[in-house]
């Protein structure tokens, strides 16, 4: 059971190392998509600083989107998800390591690299640790809700748009807390409640999400 | 409840009662709108610009509803295989939808004169606005899944998502907006409605929840005659080919 598991994240890791950079594709457009905003709204520093946390949290949003597509759809063409189903594991179960594997193959980079991007933004000095300690604690969730949108258009040919705009609006508790724990944390303000609710969030997704996602490939296998 | 499943008996009973919801949606509508906006007394403070909560509320209301409607109707078909409870979410989804735009549109009319600007991030506008978006998203799900069964299903589950979803997002919400600016604008919920609006308040949504029944019967009996149609070019088809 334990080995099965493993075994599929290890696959998918090794698969998003080996078959081409969308790790670092993605990266690239979280970079690019928080370049964008200093060019759109000024290069004011003052006003850069202030909404340093909220456009990296936006942007980190977006570059999981884009990389939702792939956590089912090639193992959807090649067959494999087929053999998942009729696999020793639970959908369920596979459904968690499929979500292991894009959040170390897409989160994770997103988080390594945020720190940069603090510098790029001006971030406040107080505000790098507490960013990164959200970005961990609430990007699991971008992951868990993002394989219900990546399953339930699976069959679809042109899922993409549809992929956003199912999944955005499930997005906005973890960007709302994401963008508030950053602050408070910084303000020393409720201690760090906000940040608690950002872990259940994350939770709860994890409680949620392999449910409804194993529905929803289950029945685009039929 | 599994009375009802048979489509056409479900047609031939809903011909017999939309003719009457439609005639007490009429009256109750007139009634109602014309009791709150023309007889109901001034508010002493914001004078008629008031009156628009008589659209307003049930509007904001049946939104609420209409989403727990649909998540109810996805229940039951996702585990009953109700053969009506997929049609009903998805005649229900734009009807949804037209009623939350209509709240937010309500809305900004009313903050226009009060608070001095159309929209402001408050909280309730807010959650509003991504109810929108969910409505948008569970009936892109319809217009982009080609096979019928398979669109039925997949909406269930989005439906469910969202349901499941809707209070966290309110939850997050009112806590992003109270801490960003104090609650000052809208006192919470209007307390002690005076009984001369209250009652005129109660016509109209009253008068919204006949006005959502009927539509939605409407939408259903055309859903299930569009399949029907279907079905009937569909064995058309096969004859034809048979035949030639």
């Amino acid at each position: 059971m334990d080995g099965h598991f493993w075994a599929i994240v290890k696959r998918d890791i090794k698969l998003s190392w080996l078959g081409g950079s969308t790790s670092s594709m993605v990266v690239a457009f979280f970079i690019i998509v928080v370049t964008l905003f200093p060019l759109g709204v000024g290069p004011e520093q003052n006003m850069l600083a202030r909404i340093a946390v909220g456009v990296i949290w936006v942007a980190a949003l977006l570059s999981c989107l884009l990389s939702l597509d792939r956590i089912f759809q090639a193992d959807f063409e090649d067959g494999t998800l087929d053999q998942y189903a009729l696999g020793p594991l639970a959908l369920e179960t596979v459904v968690l390591a499929k979500a292991l594997a894009h959040w170390v193959t897409t989160c994770l980079p997103l988080i390594l690299i945020s720190p940069l991007l603090g510098i790029l933004m001006n971030l406040d000095d107080p505000a790098f640790l507490p960013l990164i300690y959200a970005m961990l604690v609430g990007s699991p969730a971008l992951s868990l809700i993002g394989t219900i949108g990546a399953s339930l258009t699976i069959s679809l040919r042109r899922g993409g748009v549809l992929l956003s705009l199912l999944i955005l609006p499930l997005y906005v508790p973890v960007l709302i807390f994401g963008v508030m724990s950053v602050e408070s944390a910084v303000m020393v303000l409720d201690g760090n409640a906000t940040m608690l609710i950002l872990a259940a969030i994350t939770l709860f997704s994890l409680a949620i999400t392999p449910w409804a996602s194993a529905a929803a490939v289950r029945l685009s296998l039929d | 409840m599994h009375k009802f499943a048979n489509p056409a008996r479900f047609l031939r009973i809903s011909k017999m009662i939309t003719p009457w919801c439609f005639f007490l949606t009429i009256v109750t509508m007139v009634a109602g709108l014309y009791w709150g906006l023309f007889i109901a007394p001034e508010d002493y403070q914001m004078g008629a610009s008031y009156r628009i909560i008589f659209v307003h509320v049930p509007a904001a209301h049946l939104s609420e509803i209409c989403y727990g409607f649909m998540a109810v109707a996805s229940v039951v078909a996702i585990i009953w295989k109700h053969p009506l409870a997929d049609q009903s979410a998805r005649a229900a989804a734009p009807v949804g939808a037209v009623f939350t735009a209509l709240a937010l549109f309500t809305g900004s009319l009313w903050g226009k004169p009060t608070w001095g600007t159309y929209w402001i991030w408050d909280a309730r506008l807010t959650s509003e606005l991504v109810l929108l978006f969910l409505y948008f998203g569970y009936m892109a799900v319809w217009e982009a899944v080609e096979d019928r069964t398979k669109a039925a299903r997949i909406a269930a589950i989005v439906a469910l998502v969202g349901a499941v979803n809707l209070p966290i997002i309110k939850f997050s919400v009112d806590w992003w907006n109270t801490l960003h600016q104090p609650a000052s604008l809208l006192r919470a919920g209007g307390a002690g409605l005076h009984p001369d609006m209250l009652w005129p308040l109660l016509t109209c949504i009253l008068a919204f929840y006949l006005f959502f029944v009927t539509v939605v019967l409407w939408r259903i009996q055309s859903l299930i005659i569009r399949r029907q149609i279907r079905g009937l070019q569909i064995r058309l088809a096969e004859e034809e080919r048979a035949n030639g």
